[in-house]
């Protein structure tokens, strides 16, 4: 076996626990459970890129892991734990929209329409990794959006968003290795922002409304 | 070096509204700053109208005919706006809770800024980093009154519309990936459509679907449109004319930018999605304009409407089509701003935004009453408003490449679109009220908000300028007419 076999095998294994990262979002129903599986999610994201970073020897993938471990294991926890109260990271959602199982249905469904949409392009242009990557970063935006439908609690809806923005990033190392540099600090920029940006928001909103269940505020409707 | 001033003065009025020293200032500092941005954005449209193209730094600052027609629209509903904000934010931070005023305009200015660089930023990376900003730095603008219903609209604001931009994102590596399949060309909208004859069509194929949905949502498109009316009638009425008249428009810009790339990769045609989706729109949105009780929300759903309009437009295809979805974007944004400047107004008049016990306004509150009546007949598209001759310059280039349903089905929308944005205003206007309406005075500056955006609301239906139909045209070739 040469190097290269072992990586891509590497790859393989990374990909297919980042997927079932994405499987445990949707599916758990402690909001600090859910926080813990998105770090554990971002630093397999940043596993690969290490792993592609070597087999193709580019350097930027290296600024993307750094930037990914800076922003996403770290930054992000921390700034979550510092607008949010603590309150809210007990709460256990009782309430679905959707049980588990049917859940985990629609999860497997997507998964497979994952496939489907990345396939004319994986047979349009030969990439090794993007074979892996791709498929699964883009059945992690789709998981990561089904989140967002599915969850009440305002916490988990912005690790949904946060999955599908790791989901893009896993596609993304595969498929450009050479990412603009500004495409980097686009991510490590924006990210945190956005997760500041809502974290505070949250906290207004339990401020105001005594309740982070933001799915079922419902005043705003239509006749 | 027009282009740079746009870019740096926004951010120095930011900045000086934060300041201890210039927080009492910052209304007048912003109106300022953006009195500026408006002359220079009117330079470069001027520049651009006469040669087409206008460049700082070749390399991240460029502006074609479609880029500076943006502009122009973003920097005068930027300027009106804030003269807009002076009186009707410290009314409204007067009646309600305190918050400062000074961070209002520093996000203010902010937000026009990453509005201003969209269609100036010629990295297309970039160009998606200021959509992004665009909705985090409005968030607390849009829930800035402060009350549950606002914010509501500002968590789904944020969410809905950040999953958008997140999707688009994907779209936007694939065709940075298809540019380099095809030969290292710079990642600019010019370096796109050059390089899509050499692009594997799938690949621009699949990056179209998603920065379509994606910034759709942004858009507004039904069927990602449920957070817009929202976000567009809970924040404060400064802010739901940028959002409803500008931010829109600025997302579509990309969506636009994106026809030519498409109509350049052999065998691709994106023509009928830009139909699906426009007439979708156009149909529900019309349909939610007929039972609507909040007018406020009338007008959000008026922006979904005429955001389908314009997609139909550019999907109809040809020269003269899309010249009338330029001028649409025009009409649009000036008259929509207006209509929410008008529905401000009404709102600091008679303190409801329920259509249903507003009556006879124009006896109780004329100024509002008269704004209103004029800013629905500009949005419905009544002559001699502008967007009555776009409407007609859309209907006549359908009909005369002969695509006789979609035409007709836009004209049977956009009446029935019309009677009931008319039927509702009319009522509010005249009807007789039940008891008597306790009415509150219009601030100074509210009023002469309305008085300077009716004068372009006006002009641009009877007659436009020599240098704007350039301009437009020459938009119209920016979306390969």
């Amino acid at each position: 076996m040469n190097s290269s076999s072992i990586l891509f095998a590497l790859d393989a294994l990374t990909g297919a626990l980042f997927l079932l990262t994405a499987i445990g979002v949707v599916a758990t129903r402690q909001v600090l459970a859910s926080l813990q599986l998105f770090i554990l999610q971002s630093v397999l994201l940043t596993l690969s890129a290490v792993l592609l970073g070597f087999a193709q020897g580019s350097i930027h993938l290296f600024a993307v892991a750094a930037i990914t471990i800076a922003t996403k294991t770290l930054l992000i926890p921390w700034l979550l734990r510092h607008t949010v109260s603590a309150e809210v990271y007990r709460t256990r959602e009782i309430e679905r929209v959707l049980n588990i199982p049917s859940s985990l249905l629609i999860a497997a469904v997507l998964i497979v329409l994952a496939y489907v949409v990345a396939n004319p392009l994986l047979g349009a242009v030969s990439v090794p990794f993007a074979q892996i990557n791709l498929p699964l970063g883009i059945a992690a935006m789709f998981l990561g959006t089904f989140t967002i439908v599915v969850r009440r609690e305002a916490v988990p809806q912005l690790l949904g968003l946060l999955a599908v923005e790791n989901g893009v990033f896993f596609a993304g190392v595969a498929i450009v290795p050479s990412l603009p540099v500004i495409a980097e600090l686009a991510a490590a920029v924006d990210v945190p922002v956005l997760a500041l940006v809502i974290g505070m928001l949250t906290r207004r909103i339990h401020v105001r409304l005594g309740t982070t269940s933001v799915g079922q505020l419902a005043s705003l409707r239509d006749c | 070096m027009e282009l740079f001033g746009i870019l740096v003065i926004p951010l120095l009025a930011s900045g000086f509204s934060l300041l201890p020293l210039g927080r009492r200032f910052a209304a007048p500092a912003t109106l300022l700053a953006t009195a500026i941005v408006l002359g220079l954005a009117l330079a470069v449209a001027l520049e651009a109208s006469r040669t087409g193209h206008v460049a700082a730094s070749g390399q991240w600052l460029t502006c074609d005919g479609l880029g500076a027609l943006v502009l122009l629209l973003v920097a005068f509903v930027g300027f009106t706006a804030a003269l807009f904000s002076w009186g009707y934010v410290a009314e409204s931070v007067k009646r309600g809770r305190q918050k400062s005023i000074h961070q209002y305009y520093a996000l203010y200015n902010l937000f026009v800024l990453s509005m201003l660089c969209v269609p100036l930023l010629a990295n297309v990376a970039l160009m998606w980093i200021a959509v992004e900003l665009t909705t985090l730095l409005s968030a607390f603008l849009v829930g800035f009154e402060d009350t549950p219903e606002a914010l509501e609209a500002a968590w789904k604001y944020v969410i809905l519309t950040t999953l958008g931009a997140v999707l688009a994102l994907l779209g936007f590596l694939i065709l940075y990936w298809g540019s380099r399949v095809a030969g290292m060309e710079p990642f600019t909208w010019i370096g796109l459509v050059g390089a899509a004859p050499h692009t594997p069509p799938a690949l621009i194929w699949i990056a179209f679907l998603f920065i379509l949905v994606g910034f759709g949502t942004k858009v507004g498109l039904v069927p990602m449109h449920t957070w817009l009316p929202d976000a567009h009638s809970q924040a404060p009425a400064s802010i739901c004319a940028l959002l409803s008249g500008v931010e829109t428009t600025t997302v579509l810009y990309v969506i636009l930018r994106l026809f030519p790339v498409v109509s350049a990769a052999p065998g691709l045609d994106a023509r009928p999605w830009f139909i699906a989706f426009g007439l979708i729109s156009v149909t529900v949105a019309t349909l939610l304009l007929i039972y609507v009780r909040d007018f406020k929300r009338m007008f959000a759903f008026s922006t979904v409407e005429h955001m389908g309009i314009i997609l139909v437009a550019a999907g109809l295809g040809g020269a003269d089509a899309h010249l009338g979805a330029a001028y649409q974007m025009t009409g649009h944004a000036i008259a929509k701003s207006f209509c929410f400047f008008a529905a401000g107004a009404t709102v600091l008049s008679v303190r409801t935004q329920e259509i249903a016990s507003v009556r006879g306004l124009v006896r109780s509150s004329p100024v509002a009453a008269i704004a209103l009546l004029a800013g629905a007949f500009a949005i419905a598209g009544a002559p001699p408003f502008g967007l009555f001759v776009s409407e007609f310059v859309i209907l006549k280039a359908g009909l005369a490449s002969g695509q006789y349903a979609v035409v007709g089905l836009l004209a049977f929308l956009v009446v029935i679109a019309f009677c009931a944005v008319m039927l509702h205003v009319n009522r509010m206007a005249f009807g007789t009220p039940e008891r008597e309406m306790h009415t509150w005075a219009l601030p100074r500056t509210c009023k002469l908000t309305l008085a300077f955006a009716a004068i372009p609301l006006i002009i641009i239906g009877i007659y436009v300028p020599a240098p704007l139909f350039e301009l437009l045209k020459a938009a119209a070739s920016a979306m390969g007419g």
